[in-house]
């Protein structure tokens, strides 16, 4: 201890004696953690924010029948096929392709299921939308507007009207924002829908939501379970998804895959529908680190450079300190004392610029309304953040001033005294 | 008992080509005795007492310090040994320049760490009085002048009251009254304390007071 305070005592006469260099060392430091912390921040911010979108949008797990165009012909069970060559040219899939048979009970053994939390039936179509005489393809889902209340806090994303109205309007529809924008109708006014079979419906706008994807508000719209049912012709039991929340997101994968097993049918967790935001996350999580540590150890080769040159400076210094008695770890210590001193301040420095970044960052208004509904840019103050910045900074630190500090140890005081 | 005892030292150099500093050297010092080193420039009186002071390990031959011996010890044991039993005056006073007169008499006893720093300061004090320079204490050693800097320098290598003191030259800057104020320290350490000294000198006088006078010429001793 007391030589450490000794070797401290030294390292500092040494740092105040070049006081230049040790700000301008220490000025790499601050500009690498500093860029560091905004990096990591806002990218996190954008990673937290997609997901945010993702996991909002879509459900955890979604049971599905996908429609499967090729299928073993039916003259393939009456003969023997290791016999007989069966051929059947440009097959059509069956009419109700995509339903779930028995939805509603498999909808039941779900929910009784410990890990899921919610789950809820689904009838979802193309459908088009009449505008005068034009019309826009989309999306209608036919739901249980209570279920969807709580699963998706569809509530939360209401821009005009209410979800309550669905209740009492047997022919309400939610239509996304965009979509309402581009039929050119508000809440109270009628819309005009044709089902895949031809029928046309007129349905009246109880509210307009906006999830924040252009993709989404653009083409989706919401029915009662019921009514989509009657639009599509189709029996009170008939469903053709079955979206699930679990308690744990991350567990989802695993999870899907059970129930897949369980009950026969697809099931797509929220990570295989999102892929490509998935792969945006690694992707800006890459950056942050490759640039973090590009400027980091451009930092650390400064410190390198300095400390260098000042045991080159230091030379006789370091030849009286071995000559009186001071051994070769109490040298490094002290040439390692004034790289991590430079290190450390260097990196809390960093940390606050960092921090005063982030800030002015997070105030910035995000310019692109068209793609996703944000006001600012998004950033995240995550404390492990921080941590992290400081212990690059020490790691660092400590390999640049490594090498300087044990060739000052090896300096032969002879050699020096001798003149 | 010998205070310092050397064996066959024989040292050689390789530049510009390889010859003997040093052949055959054997002499020993008692404990308590005042020995002058003298000969020509070039004879090979700086060079042998940095073997003497165990800084330089490139030799043949043995070296006993204190009934120690010190041939073949690692660097940070001949680090400790110097600290605390070695006191030494280099021929070109050398002092860390940032520090203050007081914290260079001061390093080579925290270094040890035997006493608490106000104890240290207050013999580091002491010390600086001896050979007048108490006054300067608190300024920078790099802004003292070269008889200045030698005293702080003497000063420095009384702090670890050491065995052994080895001064190359310690009384080159001085004017004729700071030589005897230091000659009589030096005396005074051997007869009370019985600390050994050793001194490189081309000053007839100076050699004259000490107890022993030890003459080298050509990296041999010629007076014993
Ligand atoms: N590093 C070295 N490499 C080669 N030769 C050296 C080296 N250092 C000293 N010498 C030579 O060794 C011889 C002895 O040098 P040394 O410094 O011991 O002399 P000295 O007796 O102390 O002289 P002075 O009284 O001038 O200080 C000299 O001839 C010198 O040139
Ligand atoms: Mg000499």
């Amino acid at each position: 201890m007391k030589s450490f305070r000794l070797s401290l005592k030294i390292a500092l006469v040494h740092l105040l004696s070049k006081k230049k260099q040790t700000i301008i060392a220490m000025l790499g430091v601050t500009f690498g953690i500093s860029m560091f912390i905004v990096m990591i921040s806002f990218m996190t911010g954008v990673n937290d924010y997609l997901m945010d979108l993702a996991l909002d949008g879509s459900p955890h797990i979604h049971v599905y029948n996908p429609v499967k165009t090729k299928r073993t012909p039916l003259s393939a069970s009456v003969y023997d096929t290791s016999k007989t060559q069966i051929f059947v040219h440009h097959q059509k899939p069956k009419a109700d392709q995509n339903r779930i048979r028995s939805g509603f009970q498999i909808l039941q053994e779900i929910q009784k299921l410990p890990y899921v939390t919610n789950a809820a039936p689904q009838l979802s179509s193309q459908v088009f939308f009449n505008n005068g005489s034009l019309q826009f393809g989309g999306v209608m889902m036919g739901v249980d507007i209570e279920r969807e209340n709580t699963m998706y806090k569809l509530y939360e994303k209401i821009e005009s009207g209410s979800v309550e109205k669905m209740r009492s309007n047997k022919d309400g529809i939610l239509l996304g924002e965009n979509l309402a924008l581009k039929l050119n109708v508000g809440v109270g006014d009628r819309v005009s829908l044709t089902a895949p079979n031809g029928s046309v419906f007129l349905l009246k706008v109880v509210g307009t939501f906006a999830f924040g994807m252009t993709s989404v508000d653009e083409t989706r719209c919401y029915v009662g379970l019921n009514t989509a049912q009657k639009i599509l012709g189709k029996p009170s039991d008939y469903i053709t998804d079955i979206n699930i929340r679990i308690r744990d997101y991350n567990q989802s994968t695993a999870i899907a895959e059970e129930i897949q097993a369980l009950f026969g049918y697809t099931a797509e967790d929220w990570k295989k529908t999102n892929a490509s935001i998935l792969a945006g996350e690694i992707i800006r999580n890459t950056l942050t680190y490759v640039v973090s540590a590009a400027m980091l150890i451009v930092a650390g080769f400064g410190i390198y450079n300095i400390m260098n040159m000042s045991v080159v400076n230091k030379m006789r210094d370091i030849a009286i300190l071995k000559a009186t008695g001071f051994e070769a770890g109490n040298i490094v210590s002290i040439f390692l004392l004034q790289s991590l001193i430079i290190g450390l301040s260097g990196a809390f420095l960093g940390m606050f610029i960092g921090a005063l970044l982030s800030y002015g960052i997070d105030q910035l208004p995000f310019p692109a309304r068209e793609m996703i509904k944000l006001e600012t840019f998004p950033v995240n103050y995550e404390p492990i953040h921080y941590i992290l910045g400081i212990v690059f900074g020490f790691i660092t630190t400590l390999f640049a001033g490594y090498f300087p500090s044990r060739k000052a140890s090896k300096i032969d005081p002879v050699a020096i005294i001798r003149g | 008992m010998f205070a310092v005892n050397a064996q066959k030292i024989t040292k050689y150099f390789h530049e510009p080509s390889t010859f003997a500093v040093l052949s055959n050297i054997e002499f020993s010092v008692e404990k308590g005795e005042f020995v002058s080193l003298i000969g020509k420039s070039g004879c090979g009186k700086s060079t042998l007492l940095y073997i003497l002071s165990t800084m330089d390990t490139d030799y043949e031959g043995t070296l006993e310090l204190n009934n120690q011996s010190v041939t073949g010890l690692s660097q940070d044991a001949l680090s400790r040994f110097r600290n605390e039993h070695l006191g030494f005056v280099f021929q070109f006073h050398f002092l860390l320049p940032e520090f203050s007169a007081l914290e260079n008499v001061m390093l080579p006893a925290l270094k040890l760490g035997k006493f608490s720093n106000e104890e240290i300061e207050h013999q580091a004090i002491e010390k600086l009085k001896q050979v007048g320079m108490d006054e300067y204490a608190r300024k920078s050693a790099g802004k003292l002048s070269g008889g200045q800097q030698q005293r702080v320098a003497i000063a420095r290598a009384l702090i670890n009251n050491p065995a052994i003191i080895m001064g190359d030259e310690p009384t080159g800057n001085l004017d004729k009254a700071n030589t005897y104020i230091v000659l009589d320290i030096l005396k005074r350490l051997s007869e009370e304390n019985k600390q050994t000294i050793i001194t490189v000198t081309h000053d007839p006088d100076f050699a004259a007071k000490s107890h022993r006078i030890i003459e080298m010429e050509d990296g041999k001793m010629v007076k014993r």
